[in-house]
């Protein structure tokens, strides 16, 4: 495959089976992998088709700042494309994200700005908001609210699985912004009206629930319940289990928030099982491995992994 | 057996500082209602007039109840249940 540029390259991800974790030859597992995207996630397809947009709107000119509240991964994609199209990029981050991603935010030319690790990034994104108004100048594109978001996956994410996989019957994916579930959610069920679409939602320790009150709770403006058919909390000790799983059987070495969507992908795979339906299930590999070796995910016991990771975002 | 309900730090200066605690009843509804009898005004922080708060989640068994019933879904002995506030992710 050959393509003019990176950008251009992006997309068009492999979708591979997965014939040890699959339950029967009639109930099967799908990996999605969004690894294989240019800085490593999924977050490139919302990154491209934020700063397009913003673009075409006209708020963005070669020279402008863009700002955005992320834990990681969509600063990275869009620290890239804001390097390759002569923009300066600011991310919020919360500190209790991973080493490795403050350093691939940095080496792609990104400024970061620390929130505090309570609250996770429900205060990233009330730091950012009000940069916002102090730095009026500044774009942000606002991941939660942009409906570029989950377009990028409409018009993406979607088809391709479409094509690749006309029987898909169910399509499950971890739970963020949201994008990612809306818009191949939207895609998938137009013209597979039967399709199940399943949001994995991580479940942190309590550190990153230490909201004030209630009322600061936050809920992303892109999130449409009538697109789900149903939600699921995965812990962290499920999500490492799984991760770990995924790279003994099937040799895919994935981040940690892919071993909650694995988690919620097996459960469906089982309930198929036990109600004697035949069963397709993509699930998203959203990143690799890589950029959680430093928090001991991979080595030692399962609860030393689980300790080690209490209190970070490890999606 | 009881139904056990996992509470969020947020919510623990009604149920003494407890992580756990235990009730009883039929739907969700029911059971909030039991728990408030013990932890009085824990059900108004969950409970609005219009069902589930907006930023307060609850997985019966890890599954959300939104996409089984609202209150109304149907709970047993044995069940885990789990309130969490909503967060970002991304």
């Amino acid at each position: 495959m050959r393509f003019d540029s990176l950008l251009d390259s992006l997309g068009r991800t492999p979708l591979v089976g997965l014939p040890r974790l699959s339950p029967s030859p009639e109930v099967r597992l799908w990996a999605k992998l969004e690894d294989r995207n240019p800085t490593g996630s999924v977050k490139d397809r919302p990154a491209l088709w934020m700063i397009a947009k913003a673009e075409k709107e006209g708020r963005l000119s070669p020279g402008c700042t863009i700002l955005e509240p992320t834990s990681g991964n969509t600063g990275i994609s869009l620290a890239m494309v804001a390097k390759l199209r002569g923009y300066r990029m600011v991310c919020v981050m919360p500190e209790n994200t991973s080493a490795e991603r403050r350093q691939l935010l940095e080496m792609w030319g990104a400024r970061i700005i620390f929130s505090p690790a309570a609250g996770g990034s429900n205060e990233a994104v009330r730091v950012a908001k009000r940069l916002a108004e102090e730095n009026p100048d500044w774009v942000m594109l606002y991941q939660y609210g942009n409906e570029a978001n989950a377009q990028a996956h409409y018009e993406t994410t979607g088809p391709e699985i479409l094509e690749d996989l006309p029987t898909v019957t169910h399509f499950v994916a971890g739970l963020g912004t949201t994008g990612t579930l809306m818009g191949v959610g939207r895609y998938l069920r137009e013209h597979r009206p039967d399709v199940k679409i399943v949001a994995a939602e991580p479940r942190y320790g309590e550190l990153v629930y230490g909201l004030r009150n209630l009322d600061e709770g936050f809920v992303p403006e892109l999130y449409d319940e009538s697109v789900l058919t149903t939600r699921y909390s995965v812990g962290s000790a499920d999500a490492l289990r799984r991760t770990r799983e995924l790279l003994e059987q099937e040799g895919i070495f994935a981040g940690i928030s892919t071993g909650s969507a694995l988690h919620a992908a097996l459960g469906v795979a089982a309930k198929a099982v036990k109600a004697g339906e035949r069963a397709d299930i993509v699930f998203v590999v959203a990143d690799g491995g890589w950029k959680y070796l430093s928090t001991g995910a991979y080595s030692g016991t399962l609860e030393e992994a689980e300790e080690r990771l209490e209190g970070q975002l490890w999606a | 057996m009881a139904i056990e309900v996992r509470i969020p730090t947020i919510l623990r200066q009604y149920t003494g500082g407890a992580k756990t605690v235990e009730g009883k009843g039929g739907t969700l509804d029911e059971l909030f209602s039991d728990l408030d009898t013990r932890h009085p005004g824990l059900r108004e922080r969950l409970v609005d007039g219009n069902g589930l708060r907006k930023f307060v989640n609850v997985y019966l068994n890890d599954e959300d109840v939104r996409f089984l019933g609202g209150l109304e879904t149907k709970v047993a002995d044995g069940d885990n249940v789990t309130i969490l506030p909503a967060v970002a992710g991304g």
